[in-house]
This record gives C-alpha cells, structure tokens and sequence, in this order.
C-alpha cells in the first residue's frame, strides 16, 4: 500500500451522492458560522478569531438549555412541535449567550485598542489571546471530553434518491442556511442598522462625518455576529452532538472563514456559496484521501489558493457596495 | 492603508507620534538599565555577557532553592525545556519581532525539524538511518524548504491573512502526520537517536531522562545563532527588516524589495524552528503527532511577545518563562494556557512592546552616534542641539 | 427582494414544510433484537481461597521510605481506567498497611493523562525518586511503549495491570510484566463471542491507537473470511458519517470497534441513529459506565469483550473497593490493579526491599491472585489468560463469563 498518499476513487464513486448531502450539510453550518466572520471583517478589516469561541459559547448555552430541558442521549418521546418548541427556546439560549460573548470579545479585547489606534498586529494578537482564554475558562470549568451528547429529534430519512438516503438534519440545516442568508441580506439592505454597517465598511471616516455613530454599528455587527452564531450553533449541535467541547469551535471557525474568503470576504451571498462550496470540497476530499481529517487539510489547501489566486473570494468582497 | 489600524489611518499616525515622544520624555524603568548596558564599552559588553554564558552552563547543575521546578519536575530537564523554548522563541521573534509577519503556525517548522529527526534514526522507520547530529543540519534545510514553499504564495498578502494561513499550515502538518501512514500517525517513532557518548556505567550520555546534557547541546546552538542573528540585525538585511516591519508600503516606496527579506526572515525562522523540533526530538526520544497542536504555536507566540518583540534577549526570556512558569508552579499548570492567553489580551492592551521591547534605535555606529549626542548635551550652548536630538 | 431570492426562499419554506409533515408519523421501530441468542448472565464470582492477600501475615518489617508508584491516567479523556486501576492499588495498599503497623509502605502517584508523550516527565520523576522500588502503571499500551527504556535502565520493576498490545514483551525488557492477557488473546475471542451470538459477518473499526491497531490487526486475523470489511478512525474524530456509510452499504451483523469509549460511544450512538440494527462489540477500552452514559439508549445492542475479571461479582472484594472509591463499583481492570499491586507488597513483605530483589521476586511469582493465577514466562507474559465477555442490560454493564 501506498506509505504517503493514496486516492481511493473508488470509495468516492461509490458513495458520491451521500457525500454530496453530508458535503452540502456540513456546508450549511460552514455559511452560517462564515456569516459572522463576513460581517466583523466587511466592517472592521479584521478577522475576529474569537468568533469561534463565542460559536462554541453558543452551543454550550444549547446542550444546557436542552439538558435541562429533559433531552439527552436517547432519542426524546415527544411529538414534532414540543419538539420544536423546545429547539427554538434552545436556540433563544443559544443566541444571547453567543451575543453576550462577543460583546465581552469586543469591549474587552478590541476597543481599549481602538481608543490607542493600535496597529493591526496587535488587535490580531489580542484577538487570539482572547479566544484562548475563552476556550480554557470553558476547559477549566467543563474539562477536557465533550458534554454528553444530546439527541434532539429522531433522523428519519427523508428522500430516497436512487438508493441515497437524505435525512431530515441535512435538509433542515441547509434551507436554514439559505433562509438566513436572506434574512441578513435583506437587513442589510433595507434597515437603518444595515445601511450604516454598510457606511462604515465602504469608508468609515465619511460615514462619521454623515452622522453614523460609528461605535454604536461596531457594537452591532459584534452581536449581530454573535446571534448569526448563536442559529450556527443549534445545527452544529444537531449534526455532529458529540462535538460540543472546548476547542470544538476552532476547526470550524477556520473552515468557515475560509468558506467566507471562497465565497468573497464581506458578501453575504458569498458567505452561503462559499459554505456550501467548500462543504462539498471538504466531504469530497475526505472520501478520496480516506480519512476524516483530510476535510481539515482540504479546507486549508483551498483558502491558500483562493488567497493567491483570487483573494477576493468567487463574488468578490463589498459589503459596502449596494448591489451585490 | 496596510499596516494602519482597521481604522483610521490618521488617528493611527498621531497615536504612533505621541508614543514616540513619551518615551522620550518620561523614559521607563528599565531605561536607566539600557542606558548603562549601552554606555559599557564593547570590553566590559562582552565581560558580562561571559559570566552570563557561564551562568547558563552551570544552572541544571545547581538546583536552586525557590527557583528550582522540583520536586514536582526534574530540574534539569525543565532546564532543557526552557532552553528549547528559548531557541524556539529566537526564532520566531525574527519572524514576527523583526519582520512583522505574524506567523501563528510555527509549531508546523518545529514539528517538521521533530519529524526530519525521527525520520532519519528511528529505527520504527524505513528512511537510511544516519547520525544523529546530522539531523540538526538537516532538519534546519527541509524546514527552510517548508518555510520558502509556503512563502512564496503567502507572503504577499495582508497580516490578517497571513496569519490565519500560517495558521492553517501548522495545523495541516500536524494533520498530515496524523494521516499520512508513512509518518505513523499516533503510534508514533520511537528511540530516536541521540548525539554519541557513553557513561561510565554503559547508560548514555544524552540519555532522555538526562537534562543537563541536552540543555547544554541546545544553549551552544543558541550562542552561535545569536552571533549570528546579531550581526545579520547590524547588517542591511536587519535594517530591512525594520523598515519593512514599521511601514510596509513606505519601504516599497523606498526601493527595499520587501517579498525577498520576508521570505528571508521566514526562512531563517523556519530553520531555528526545525533545529529546535530536531533537539527536542532527540531528548524526548519519541515523537508523533500529539505533540505539534496550535496551542504550542501560541505559546511560542506568548513568549516572542511576552520578552519583546524584535530584542532576542527578550525572546530568549521570554522563552525560557513560558517554559518555566508551568513547571515550577504546577498547581497552576493545567490553567497555563487560560493564563497565557489572558497575558497576550492583557500585554497587547497595557504593553505590546512586551518586557524587554526595543524602541526604534540606530543599529550600526550607535555608540559613536550616542556619544556624540551625550556630549552635545553636555555643552551648555547647546540648547537648540539637545533639542534636535530630542524630537 | 430580487426574484432569485423570492424562489429561493419559497423552495427552502416548500421543502421544509414537506420534510416536517414526513416526519410527523413517528413511531420509533422497536429495536428487533429477538434473533439475537441471549447469553446468560454471571451473577457473582467467589474469591479463590487460597488468594494471597495485601495483609499478608502482618509481620511485615519495612523502613518508612519504602514507596511504590502508580503512573498513569488520572486525568484526560480516558482517565476512568487509569482511575479503575488506581482504587484497586489503593485498596491493595490500604490494607497492606492496617494489618503491618511495622511496615507501611507509600503510594505514590504520577499523572500521565494516558498520553505517552506526557509519560516520558512523570517516569522520569518515578525512576529518579530513590525510594520507589515498584511501579503499577502504565495502564496504557502507548505510554507503556514509549516509556519501557526508561524502566529498564533504572532496573525498576513494573506491572501494567491493563496493556495489551502484545509487542511490549517483545522488547527484551527484564522490567516489565503484564498482569493481563494481551490483544493476541483478546482479538481471537471476538470473533468467539460473534459466534455465539449469531453473528456471521463482521465489521472491524479501528482508531488510530497503539491499542486499536494492534487489537484490530489480531482480531481481523483470527476472523478470515468472517470480515465484513474494515474502516479506519482517528481519536478525537467527532464525525463518523463516511465510515457509517461504508458500514450500512457493507450490512455486517456486527461492528467491532477497536479503541476507547471516548470515540466509541458518539461512534455507536450515531451508527444507530443512522438505522444500524446488529451488534456492536467492544473491548476493554470501551468497556466502562461512560459508554453507556454517552451513547444513551444506542447502547443496549452492545457487548465487550475484556481479560479483566468482573471485579463487582466479587462480593468482599466490591465491598472493600466501594469503601476507597466513594462508593463507585469496581471498573475495568480494578481487580487487576488490586492484583499487581499484591504482588509487589507481598514481595516488600518478604524482604525484597530495593529494586533489584523486588524484580526478582517479581520474576519468580507464582501464586493465586483475586482475578487469576499469577505466573510469569521470561519475557513478561501471563500463563494463565481467561477473556471475559460482558454486555449491556439494563444500563448497565454485567458479565456473561468466560469465551472459552
């Protein structure tokens, strides 16, 4: 056998067409956590490394929500709306706790360098700083194993696809992808909160001079962010329930930004193709090379070469531009 | 706008000035220090830094009272350790000290140097087996073509970007050595070898439970990679470096081909990481992949920033306490990552220039320069001078 | 909004309404296990008699620095078994030590957290602390692998009371013994165990582990034409999609995944949420209380094979145990950790009191143990090698013997 690298097409051939729903599944979580990154860097120009953690913050708020709620690891005996009833209060928990996170992340680790108009380095570096000490105050309290995980609905295949089963998670989680990109889309486009984000990302010291506060839309996008995460959570939680430590957010976080850069860094729309994209990229790749990890160093690979080849994403980047 | 804040360009540059003239103006603690280790002559420089020298050579040896990491570690193998880190930070403050380049993937060079060693004398392995001391070299060249082969599609872009990307190369080494079958994923190398030399009682020298031996092996290189990084900051290539690492755009402007000194800088960071992954390989005895994970590359990162950017004693500082606070204090080592990431927030609020941060100095002719403005000082007519050399 | 997200929008609402109204019907299948023979569980084990106890004679003489080592996981993702084997030696100690007031020996312990790269420190400590003449540890095959050299060089005698990759006698090591059966036993009682539950075909999954490969490289060989097929994991993998896959289309009529319950468990849970029917068999590194609080109600079609003794069956021994663990029942690999760490104070109580003799005491045991007789070959090994097979009632974990 081969020592270093071997492609298994075979495999790939085989079994391209569950791969492609996992691929696409996988790739609706990547958009909405990319949601998030878009956003910070259309408005500041910077990677908010901390947004996974305040991602990871989220679905911890979730599994508790749902623990106490009575859900664990077997699958609960209730009928599809408690069901729901119960997710959507999840998913509520989810939210403020991500939000709150991020507007911690930026008053502490981002604003008292604001104020010094300290260089870009030095908010990078803080950034990380302060997704570590997150991630180890999640650590020091829950341990190094996963939270047990919880189960929230039973995953009854939905289509039957020439012999390819489609379950109800891939489809839930990806109609839930594209609906929030509309949603945020259209915020954007339409709100006074949307057009002033929009102001301050094309040129924020026009934007102050036109009367846009612009601590006040910082702040915004922060928890803006931070909610979009919150909704990411739930369906991270929901494909993949054992995931829910605390460095689960830090792989991801670094496959969505990737999905964001692919799709063009500060588009909306480009965060969703981008997501998808490179879901299937990952899955695909995962399946050739034979081991999961490979989705990892796949993800990689790409944000390189997007980087080199069209650094500004297949949409191109313009938050601040009207049309998208 | 490139290396200004995300925001503001003009706020960015009266923030710059106004620190500039504070440290002029209210000079700080260790000012008084600097000034005397500056006004030594070259003589008394080297005096001191021979005591040091001896110092460090005679630490694992003398388990001092308070500072020692026993009973809880072995002392001479946390010397070791901190002596690693030490090297390691070396490195990685001429990437991101001396050239500005953030690079939070570094762990990638020293897990690549670790594997290049385990590759060529593990005998879990099918490569020709050849001396260990080999290996040092060796692994310092395959790192540098890691480090050029990642530079050259990279190193064009923007810090942010930078960034994650080397993020994302030190996790697809480590990723790789997970899958790759030929690179054994967890089960790892074992008995990689060691320098020569046998004990009287037939046990190696460099045995893996001997600290002393390794520390000793691991300051050496460290001497000669500070000559050598000192002469090459004193050179053109490090007044480069600074030009690029202050204002990029402005260095373009000025004719410095910025591409080809930040693949240098990255190169030579690359080969101290590889060197020091070859070390610790061959002291710990064993490697695979559990070891190379983003966290190590943060705390290399801590302690570059931690002693200082651009000052290799700093770095060397900043090292060996990143490496030392855990051992000593192990009630406290499992929050040591909780606890350095709070001291990254925390310095780059209240310190960035880190401990030992050098501020913007003449690098060659510096004495005769500062000697010079001392004596204009002096003078009593020299008012309009002194306020020249003030600004 | 533009026409292309208007469609977009009403397909996403169309689909998710449709997928909702297929859900409604539920019901889930009840889990049809009937085909499966029921093996009959063990209810209890009586203590050998002629079993050497801790307390010995009572006579024991000793000088107060005497110390023996625990080395191994006491925090990590795995820690329950090292802390299993931990309250073993503990209790073995504590009793040493009430019946000899004129010899009580320490215990000290040494955190690897399973990890052989983090082994290499505390082993370091361990061999350089005069004072300790015995090691129980390391619980771990990787650790124990990465750390054998070290043992040996500093002549210091150690018993893993749990790994079983059976290369670590291969070394020429005169330091180590296992106080186990290793995987080149093990790997040949799960297809045993297959059989006797009616289960032809055979799926192997196998992590990344020293552990894992070796089991599953043993079991895939005693199995021949019986495997289904075979799929590899790495620890720390969340996600098992792709190998499911691979599993459902393959159709085996059971799985038998070759590592630790950190991974097995979310494993099993999802390969039953994904409609997988058979069995799941696992061994020793999956057998533990954890599996089961993990993988939830996926968990009863699982079944484990060990070469530990069921320590709970053991009624005096459970007892005593309880005292030392806060009330936890024995784990895996309790009895065997009580075992080596008897056999070490039996030896300090003869006079064996450096490292040296006691490594020689060591070499020529032979003696009943609580789980087993004790006897070791030149090269490290058991003579006498029972595996046990368990499984899953009622949430818990309860043996059904020995697989002959």
């Amino acid at each position: 056998m081969n020592q270093w690298i071997t492609f298994d097409w075979e495999a790939l051939g085989a079994n391209f067409w569950s791969a492609t729903v996992d691929g696409l599944t996988f790739g609706g979580i990547y958009a909405l956590v990319a949601l998030g990154y878009t956003l910070v860097y259309g408005v500041l120009n910077l990677i908010n490394f901390a947004h996974s953690e305040v991602f990871i913050v989220g679905a911890y708020a979730i599994v508790f929500t749902l623990t106490s709620l009575g859900f664990g690891p077997s699958v609960p005996n209730l009928a599809w709306y408690a069901i729901a009833a119960n997710l959507l209060l999840a998913v509520i928990f989810g939210m403020l706790a991500a939000a709150i996170t991020a507007f911690i992340v930026e008053r502490v680790a981002y604003k008292p360098l604001r104020a010094k108009g300290a260089p870009r380095l030095v908010f990078l570096i803080s950034a990380i700083g302060m997704s570590f000490v997150i991630q180890y105050l999640i650590f020091v309290w829950r341990g190094p194993n996963p939270e047990p995980s919880v189960i929230m609905f039973k995953n009854e295949a939905i289509f039957d696809i020439g012999g390819t089963l489609i379950y109800f998670d891939s489809i839930l989680i990806v109609t839930a992808a594209i609906l929030m990109m509309v949603v945020v889309d259209q915020f954007i486009r339409r709100t006074k909160l949307g057009r002033g984000i929009r102001a301050v990302a094309q040129d924020p010291d026009t934007a102050t001079l036109m009367g846009v506060n612009r601590e006040r839309i910082i702040i915004s996008t922060f928890v803006i962010g931070g909610l979009l995460a919150g909704v990411a959570a739930l369906f991270y939680v929901m494909k993949v329930p054992s995931g829910v430590l605390y460095m689960g957010g830090f792989l991801l976080g670094i496959k969505a930004f990737t999905a964001a850069v692919l799709g063009g860094i500060g588009n909306v729309r480009g965060a969703l193709l981008g997501g998808l994209l490179l879901g299937l990229i990952g899955n695909y790749g995962q399946i050739l090379l034979g081991s999961a990890q490979w989705t990892d160093v796949v993800c990689f690979v790409v944000l390189i070469i997007v980087l080199m080849v069209r650094p500004e994403g297949i949409l191109g980047s313009n938050l601040g531009k009207v049309r998208a | 706008m490139s290396t200004g804040t995300p925001m503001g360009g003009a706020s960015e540059s009266q923030a710059r000035a106004d620190e500039l003239v504070d440290e002029i103006t209210k000079p700080s603690r260790l000012r008084g220090l600097s000034d005397w280790w500056n006004h030594l002559p070259r003589v008394g420089q080297w005096g001191f830094l021979l005591i040091a020298v001896a110092a460090a050579f005679a630490l694992p040896l003398v388990n001092i009272p308070l500072v020692t990491t026993e009973p809880g570690n072995n002392w001479p193998l946390a010397c070791a350790e901190m002596a690693r880190y030490a090297l390691v930070a070396i490195g990685l403050n001429v990437v991101v000290g001396q050239a500005g380049l953030l690079d939070l993937g570094y762990v990638g060079f020293f897990a690549v140097g670790a594997y290049v060693a385990a590759l060529w004398t593990s005998p879990d392995s099918t490569m020709v087996h050849i001396p260990y001391l080999l290996t040092l070299p060796l692994a310092a060249m395959v790192t540098v073509v890691f480090g050029v082969l990642l530079g050259i599609p990279t190193l064009r872009l923007r810090g942010d970007y930078l960034a994650i990307v080397t993020l994302g190369f030190g996790e697809i080494i480590r990723l790789l050595a997970t899958i790759i079958p030929a690179l054994k994923g967890q089960v790892g190398f074992q008995q990689i070898g060691r320098p020569p030399g046998e004990n009287a009682d037939g046990n190696p020298v460099f045995a893996n439970s001997e600290g002393a031996p390794w520390y000793w092996l691991t300051i050496t290189v460290i001497i000669v990679v500070m000559i050598a990084l000192g002469n090459l900051e004193r050179s053109r290539v490090g007044r480069n470096w600074i030009a690029l690492r202050e204002d990029e755009d402005a260095a373009e402007i000025m004719g410095v081909p910025t591409f080809r000194y930040k693949l240098w800088a990255f190169g030579i960071g690359a080969a101290l990481g590889g060197s020091a992954g070859a070390i610790a390989a061959g002291q710990i005895g064993f490697v695979n992949n559990q070891r190379f994970d983003v966290q190590m590359s943060i705390m290399f990162l801590v302690a570059v920033v931690l002693g200082g950017q651009g000052n290799k004693f700093g770095a060397i500082i900043g090292g060996a306490l990143v490496a030392y606070i855990p051992l000593r204090f192990t009630a406290i080592a499992e929050y040591k990552y909780l606890i350095f990431g709070a001291v990254l927030v925390v310095l780059m609020i209240f310190r960035p220039q880190g401990l030992f941060g050098k501020r913007p100095h003449l690098l060659t002719f510096e004495r005769r320069a500062h000697k010079r403005i001392a004596n204009l000082a002096d003078a009593p007519t020299s008012a309009p001078a002194a306020k020249e050399a003030g600004q | 909004m533009s026409r292309s997200t208007k469609a977009l929008a009403a397909v996403a609402a169309l689909t998710l309404a449709l997928a909702g109204c297929a859900n409604n019907d539920d019901g889930g299948s009840d889990n049809d296990n009937s085909s499966t023979p029921e093996l009959e569980v063990q209810t209890s084990i009586d203590a050998p008699d002629d079993a050497v106890s801790p307390a010995g004679d009572g006579k024991a003489e000793c000088p107060a620095t005497t110390t023996l080592a625990y080395i191994g996981a006491e925090t990590g993702p795995n820690a329950q078994l090292g802390i299993n084997i931990l309250n073993g030696i503990q209790l073995a100690v504590n009793e040493h030590n009430e019946a000899n007031a004129n010899c009580q020996v320490k215990l000290r312990k040494f955190d690897t957290e399973g990890d052989p790269n983090k082994a290499t420190g505390p082993v370091t400590q361990a061999t350089n602390d005069e004072n300790i003449i015995g090691v129980i540890g390391l619980p771990f095959s990787g650790e124990s692998k990465a750390t054998g050299n070290i043992f040996e060089q500093a002549g210091l005698v150690h018993i893993t009371p749990s790994a079983t990759n059976p290369l670590l006698t291969t070394n020429g090591w005169t330091t180590f013994f296992r106080g186990l059966g290793n995987d080149n036993v093990q790997g040949p009682a799960v297809p045993v165990l297959a059989e006797k539950l009616d289960a032809d075909k055979v799926y192997v999954v196998q992590d990344d582990s020293d552990y894992g490969i070796g089991l599953a490289t043993s079991t895939t060989e005693a199995l021949g034409d019986r495997l289904a097929g075979s799929d590899k994991v790495t620890t720390g993998q969340k996600d098992f999609s792709a190998t499911i896959s691979k599993i459902l289309s393959a159709k085996p009529d059971a799985v038998f995944y070759s590592g630790y319950y950190a991974e097995g468990a979310p494993f099993n849970q999802q390969l039953v949420s994904k409609g997988y029917e058979g069995i799941f068999i696992g061994p020793d590194g999956v057998k533990d209380d954890q599996f089961i609080q993990q993988a939830g109600d996926a968990s009863g079609n699982a079944y484990f094979t060990c070469p530990c003794v069921p320590g709970e069956l053991i009624t005096s021994f459970a007892d005593a145990y309880k005292k030392v663990s806060n009330g936890a029942a024995p784990g895996t690999y309790s009895v065997e950790g009580y075992d080596a760490a008897t056999v070490l104070l039996a030896g300090i109580d003869a006079g064996n009191q450096d490292r040296a003799k006691l490594k020689e005491w060591v070499k020529s045991y032979d003696a009943q143990g609580l789980g087993k007789a004790l006897k070791w070959d030149e090269t490290g090994e058991l003579s006498e090698l029972p595996v046990y097979g368990y499984k899953v009632q009622d949430g818990k974990i309860v043996s059904v013997g020995v697989i002959e």
